[in-house]
């Protein structure tokens, strides 16, 4: 919808402009991308960590190079849910809540999905988080994405509901369009996490 | 002007109800401001009072006043007290008040999550002073090196209360940050292109770009501290491949952004404050913007002057020895800004011009002792003495303290609707000056004669002993200034005479509403065409800014003009969401998961998670807009 | 003028350097004085000549406009021009730091403990460490030879800084840092750990005793020596004490059965100058004082209090300081 501009003394509005929303970005959008950023910032941080004692360690990681398999069937999950999560907005700016619902629902799957592989992995892991600080790192940092994929998960919950509650509409989905961010963000930075653990140990080493 | 009618209307719209709801529930920004500056000031007294004492037990050698203990913990409350919880949060509180009024806008982009940010900065400040009540307040200094900061020498709560406070101030000042930038991109007044903000704006922008990417580093840190404390995990100590030196990285790459992040705030209202007493605009305003945002930026690049004594390889080393030099220019821009513009102008030697000469002057001190220590060899002397302590004083009080005071004395009267006294600004600005310079300077000499920080006592004999008196002098003379300060805020309070909408003829946009501002700030959303709106005819520039007169948007809900980030074109209209309880409880549920994480009550922590859900849950949950086709 | 006073102070000052490597570092920081006592001093008058132009209240002028921003410019470019050299000395001085001028005969390792130095003197080559010279709190070096220092840490981090000789380097867990010493004039220098390593980091302080080579040499001797043997009646009696008390967990007397490792050897501890890392002077009565009750002197010491009977602890004392 529009709103007119009120002169003082009721004179003729002087421009009329958009309620915010569509077509251009709104506030909350911009904070969610500077969410977003301080959020890589966290990951960059903490891998920056992992390669440090890398370095100051001659043998890392000390279990010996991880097997990867769980983690590619997880990568696959991830990057693949951010297809529905797409799907999602496509459908919304084309009015049709139904459609949104379905794909929220599909994304959330794939994103438990991944929470229930991931947790099968640590029970499969030899050491605990107390055993060294490689072990530490690895539970720390994939513990930390597992709290942000958690997180993504309630939110998309919240969409969902709302939703149903009718809050959305073409024009006016920020809610939706900051959470599917959000949710790519979180895939993205699991590549990071995924390359830093299960990649470069059987690049160089 | 906005016809009566109007006025009232917005009033209507915008005051907050009062009572308890509405001091809990309200999301004004002025409310959020006025708030910040009382905690943050009483935090100022607290650290202050807790050096008061610290001085007494250094007043003279083998001095049994206090016990070990006991001054560990308040050199390190002393130090976490004023750098996190009052050098930041008063500039945050400066900030908060004015940013909408400097930008011609009605409030914040996030109303709430301002409100959101305050109520959490309190709870962190309480959850640090539970620590300090309960006798288990941090004592590892503020920058905390393990090992000694680790399990292992560090067994008792301390260091949980040192990591989650710390942690839950985190949040509040990343979502600060956030805010500050959106608003500034987002809700300038028409017109007000970038090249057109007032100065103050590049200040608390870069600090909260800075912010966004430095605190992180800190977050980081303090996770694996509490994990190793709690939990048992490793990652500081060799026996199990971590390093010490790992935390000290990510500390101090957090630590030194950090340190620009509480000045350059400070730097930038003093930009606003000089044009006003030169009663000229200012020379070089791009010179400055740039300079603030390279001193952000360079600021990122020279974390291991910190670390200069850990046996780094001398070839990295040289390269943060060239970045702290290269870190010196911007700075030297700033204050050749303000020269020049004092230069060229006619200045007034108001209180609030000052205790902005006493910054200058104190600024290029602190800076210059910068320089020395930045020389790595002269560093391997100096650091962790005397030498630094004064070092960090002249910055701190110099940069921040200083200006802050001369920006109470330029923007009280806006707050409060009230000039403070003249005179008694003037014995304010003289004893605090003297009573720094009494107390801080000495302490060059006492660390080139060879006296180390954090020691509880020293021995007789040393050639130390009469320095140490003479700073403690200073330092109670120094308080008293401040304690003047206070005197004369509550005396203006109570019959300092009415300031109006402009006291001092300045020319940004805040003095263009009333003292105090009407809830909805600005009746009409000023059209800025200059970067002195206020001054336009007299400087005989030919574009007029439209501040009086111009679009009121709606009058029948909270709504304000959103325009362009970079040139400021209006695009599209604002609403706000209506006052709400829910920052609050949501910042309490963070306060109970915090004391969980501390004591390891599990429950307590995953009950106040929970809550915190369906808080933040309810707090977004917002009914459905009214859609016309 | 203060600095004046740092320089001929009786202080430990960095100022009053007294061998080559902390005289280069005492020139760097006299240049640097004197730099930063100009930029202070421009600045300050710069900043105070516009007060000819004061008025008294904003409405007393009217408002002007103009200016050129030259002056900053030029501003910049000075202030760079002394960075720059700033930077440049200091590289050469750090440079120059990094290697003494001649090889090192002598290698000490210095290791820091919550509160006290352990000091263990290495073959020249600093290889094989030279069990039979142990020590602490003390350094002894010949007067104008490099003497190599290895430093680390038993607990957490400390630094050796004797301002006199040399700049600081932290003693880190795992990790043991290579530096230099000198003296170029023979006595005593004090020196302090200088990062806070907790409750008594105020109390942790050694001494580098600077020797003509013969002194040295002897020294080392007499060092290198078991403790000797009780001579009189009483210092016997002391020893059996001492080796029935639980003195033996903490500390080493070599040539006795003492071995324990948690506090400083005490082989020679009755030749030592301080007691509890420099707390105390080493008196036969603060002796006993200490042995009494150590935490009275020093809170928070990892030497408990013993409450050993007067009569035994006048024996202990007569064996100590036996030990020179
Ligand atoms: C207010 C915050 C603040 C500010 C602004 C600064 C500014 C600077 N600081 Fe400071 N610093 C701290 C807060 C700050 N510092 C704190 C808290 C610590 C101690 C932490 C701890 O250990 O507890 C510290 C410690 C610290 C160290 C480590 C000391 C040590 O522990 O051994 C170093 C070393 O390089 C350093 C350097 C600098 C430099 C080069 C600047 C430069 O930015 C200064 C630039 C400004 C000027 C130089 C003056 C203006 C310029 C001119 C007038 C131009 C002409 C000047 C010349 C040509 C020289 N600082
Ligand atoms: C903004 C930061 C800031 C400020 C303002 C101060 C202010 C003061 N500091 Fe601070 N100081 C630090 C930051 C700061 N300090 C830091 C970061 C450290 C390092 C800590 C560490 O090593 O870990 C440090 C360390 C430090 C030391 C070294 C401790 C040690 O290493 O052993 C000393 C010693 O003298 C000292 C003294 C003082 C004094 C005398 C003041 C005086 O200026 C204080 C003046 C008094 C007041 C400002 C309060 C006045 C108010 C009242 C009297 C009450 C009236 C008010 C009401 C009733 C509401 N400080
Ligand atoms: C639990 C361990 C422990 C026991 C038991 C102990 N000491 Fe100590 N002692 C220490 C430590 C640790 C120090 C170093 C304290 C410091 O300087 O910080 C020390 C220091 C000393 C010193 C000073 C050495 C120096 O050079 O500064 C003397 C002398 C001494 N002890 C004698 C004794 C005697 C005699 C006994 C028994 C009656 C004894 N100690 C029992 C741990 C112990
Ligand atoms: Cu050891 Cu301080
Ligand atoms: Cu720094």
């Amino acid at each position: 919808m529009a709103t007119t501009i009120v002169q003082p003394g009721g004179t003729p509005p002087a421009i009329t402009l958009p309620v915010n929303g569509r077509p251009h970005h709104t506030a909350g959008w911009w904070g969610m991308v500077l969410l977003i950023c301080t959020e890589a910032a966290l990951f960059v941080f903490l891998l920056f960590s992992y390669f440090y004692l890398d370095a100051q360690n001659t043998t890392w990681p000390p279990p010996g190079p991880p097997d990867i398999t769980l983690a590619v069937i997880n990568t696959i999950l991830l990057v693949v849910s951010s297809v529905p999560a797409r799907l999602g907005m496509k459908s919304i700016r084309r009015d049709s809540r139904g459609g949104l619902s379905v794909c929220i629902i599909v994304t959330m799957l794939m994103g438990i999905a991944f929470l229930i592989i991931e947790a099968i992995e640590w029970s499969q892991k030899t050491f605990t988080p107390q055993t060294d600080a490689y072990s530490s790192l690895f539970f720390t940092i994939t513990g930390f994405h597992y709290a942000h994929v958690t997180v993504g998960l309630l939110m998309l919950l919240v969409i969902l509901l709302r939703n149903r509650a009718g809050h959305f509409n073409a024009r006016r989905h920020l809610a939706v369009e900051n959470t599917m961010l959000y949710w790519h963000f979180v895939g993205v930075v699991w590549l990071f996490v995924f390359t830093t653990f299960y990649i470069t140990p059987h690049w160089w080493r | 002007m906005a016809t009566a009618t109007i006025e009232t209307r917005l009033h209507r719209l915008w005051e907050t109800p009062n009572g308890l709801y509405g001091f809990l529930a309200s999301t004004d920004h002025k409310a959020v401001g006025r708030r910040y500056l009382v905690t943050a000031f009483v935090f100022l007294a607290a650290g202050g009072v807790e050096a008061m004492v610290m001085r007494a037990q250094l007043i003279k050698p083998a001095n049994h006043l206090l016990s070990p203990e006991a001054y560990n913990q308040l050199f390190t409350m002393h130090g976490m007290t004023m750098i996190f919880w009052y050098a930041s949060p008063i500039l945050s509180g400066i900030s908060n008040y004015f940013f909408p009024l400097w930008i011609g806008a009605r409030d914040f982009a996030f109303p709430r999550l301002n409100m959101f940010s305050y109520w959490t900065y309190l709870m962190s400040g309480v959850v640090l002073y539970t620590g300090y009540i309960a006798g288990v307040a941090p004592d590892r200094g503020w920058f905390n090196y393990t090992p000694l900061a680790g399990p292992l020498y560090s067994p008792g709560l301390n260091e949980n209360f040192y990591c989650i406070a710390l942690l839950l101030l985190t949040v509040s000042t990343t979502v600060g940050a956030i805010n500050f930038i959106v608003t500034a991109f987002k809700l300038r007044a028409p017109g007000m292109s970038v090249g057109r903000m007032p100065l103050a704006l590049y200040g608390t922008l870069t600090a909260s770009f800075a912010n966004v990417f430095a605190l992180p580093s800190l977050s980081v840190s303090l996770t694996y501290l509490y994990l190793e404390h709690r939990f048992g995990l490793h990652f500081f100590d060799v026996a199990a491949g971590g390093r010490p030196l790992l935390w000290q990285h990510l500390f101090w790459i957090f630590a030194h952004p950090w340190v620009y992040i509480i000045i350059l705030p400070a730097l930038s209202f003093v930009s606003m404050i000089v044009p006003t007493f030169s009663r000229r605009p200012i020379i070089g305003y791009t010179w400055n913007a740039l300079g603030v945002v390279a001193t952000g930026v360079l600021g990122f690049g020279v974390w291991v002057h910190h670390m200069f004594a850990t046996g780094l390889p001398p070839m990295a080393m040289s390269f943060f020895m060239a970045g702290s030099m290269a870190v010196v220019l911007p700075s030297a821009i700033s204050i050749f800004v303000w020269l020049v513009t004092i230069w060229h102008g006619r200045p007034v030697m108001s209180t609030a011009m000052l205790f902005v000469f006493g910054f200058i002057f104190l600024f290029v001190i602190g800076g210059v002792d910068g320089v020395f220590t930045g020389s790595i060899p002269a560093d391997w002397q100096v650091t962790d003495t005397y030498f630094v302590v004064s070092h960090i004083h002249y910055v701190l009080i110099g940069i921040n303290v200083f200006p802050i005071l001369a920006a109470f004395y330029y923007w009280l009267p806006k707050i409060t609707g009230r000039l403070m006294s003249e005179r008694l600004g003037k014995w304010n600005f003289w004893v605090m000056f003297i009573g720094m310079n009494v107390a801080f300077f000495p302490m060059h000499n006492l660390g080139l004669l060879g006296m180390p920080r954090r020691i509880y006592t020293y021995q007789a004999g040393l050639g130390w002993t009469a320095t140490n008196v003479v700073v403690s002098i200073g330092a109670y003379v120094f308080a008293l200034g401040v304690l003047l300060f206070v005197l004369n805020f509550f005396w203006s309070l109570i019959d300092g005479p009415v300031a109006g909408p402009n006291p001092w003829d300045s020319a940004s946009l805040e003095w263009a509403t009333s003292s105090p501002p009407p809830p909805y700030n600005f009746a009409v959303i000023p059209t800025v065409r200059s970067r002195d709106p206020l001054w336009e005819e007299r400087l005989g520039l030919g574009k007029r800014s439209e501040v009086f007169e111009g679009p009121v948007i709606s009058d029948e809900e909270k709504v304000t003009m959103g325009t362009t980030p970079l040139d400021g074109m209006p695009q599209q209209v604002m609403r706000f969401p209506e006052d709400s309880v829910y920052p609050f409880l949501t910042a309490l549920s963070l306060a109970a998961i915090c004391y969980g994480l501390i004591l390891g009550l599990w429950g307590l922590a995953l009950g106040g998670a929970v809550f915190a859900f369906f808080f933040v849950t309810g707090w977004l949950w917002y009914a459905p807009q009214p859609v016309e086709v | 003028m203060w600095l004046a006073m740092a320089a001929c102070a009786r202080a430990p000052s960095t100022l009053g350097s007294a061998s080559q490597p902390a005289h280069q570092l005492t020139v760097l920081q006299w240049w640097l004085i004197i730099i930063a006592l100009a930029v202070v001093l421009i600045i300050g008058v710069l900043l105070l000549i516009p007060l000819r132009r004061r008025i008294r209240t904003v409405a007393d002028a009217p408002l002007t406009s103009g200016g050129t921003t030259t002056p900053i410019i030029i501003g910049v470019v000075i202030s760079a021009a002394i960075l720059i050299f700033v930077f440049i000395y200091s590289a050469v001085v750090l440079v120059d730091d990094a290697k003494p001028s001649t090889v090192p005969r002598l290698a000490v390792k210095v290791t820091g403990h919550r509160w006290w130095w352990e000091v263990e003197y290495l073959a020249a080559d600093s290889s094989n460490v030279d069990q039979d010279v142990m020590g602490a709190n003390e350094i002894h070096i010949p007067v104008g030879e490099p003497v190599r220092i290895l430093g680390t840490s038993a607990d957490v981090i400390h630094d050796f800084w004797v301002p006199q000789l040399q700049g600081k380097i932290d003693l880190e867990p795992g990790r043991t840092n290579v530096f230099w010493i000198r003296a170029d004039k023979p006595g005593r220098y004090r020196g302090q750990c200088a990062e806070y390593c907790g409750l008594q980091h105020a109390h942790m302080i050694i001494w580098v005793v600077a020797q003509s080579r013969p002194e040295f040499e002897k020294w080392l001797a007499r060092e290198r020596a078991p403790a000797p043997a009780p001579a009189t009646p009483l210092e016997k009696e002391g020893q059996q004490a001492f080796l029935s008390a639980p003195c033996v967990l903490c500390h080493t007397i070599r040539g006795t059965g003492a071995g324990g490792v948690l506090g400083p050897d005490l082989t020679h501890i009755g030749s030592r100058l301080t007691l509890g890392a420099g707390t105390l002077t080493n008196t036969p009565g603060n002796l006993a004082g200490w042995i009494e009750n150590a935490q009275s002197i020093k809170p928070g010491v990892d030497m408990p209090r013993l409450d050993l009977p007067p009569a035994t602890l006048h024996k202990i004392i007569a064996y100590l300081e036996s030990l020179n």
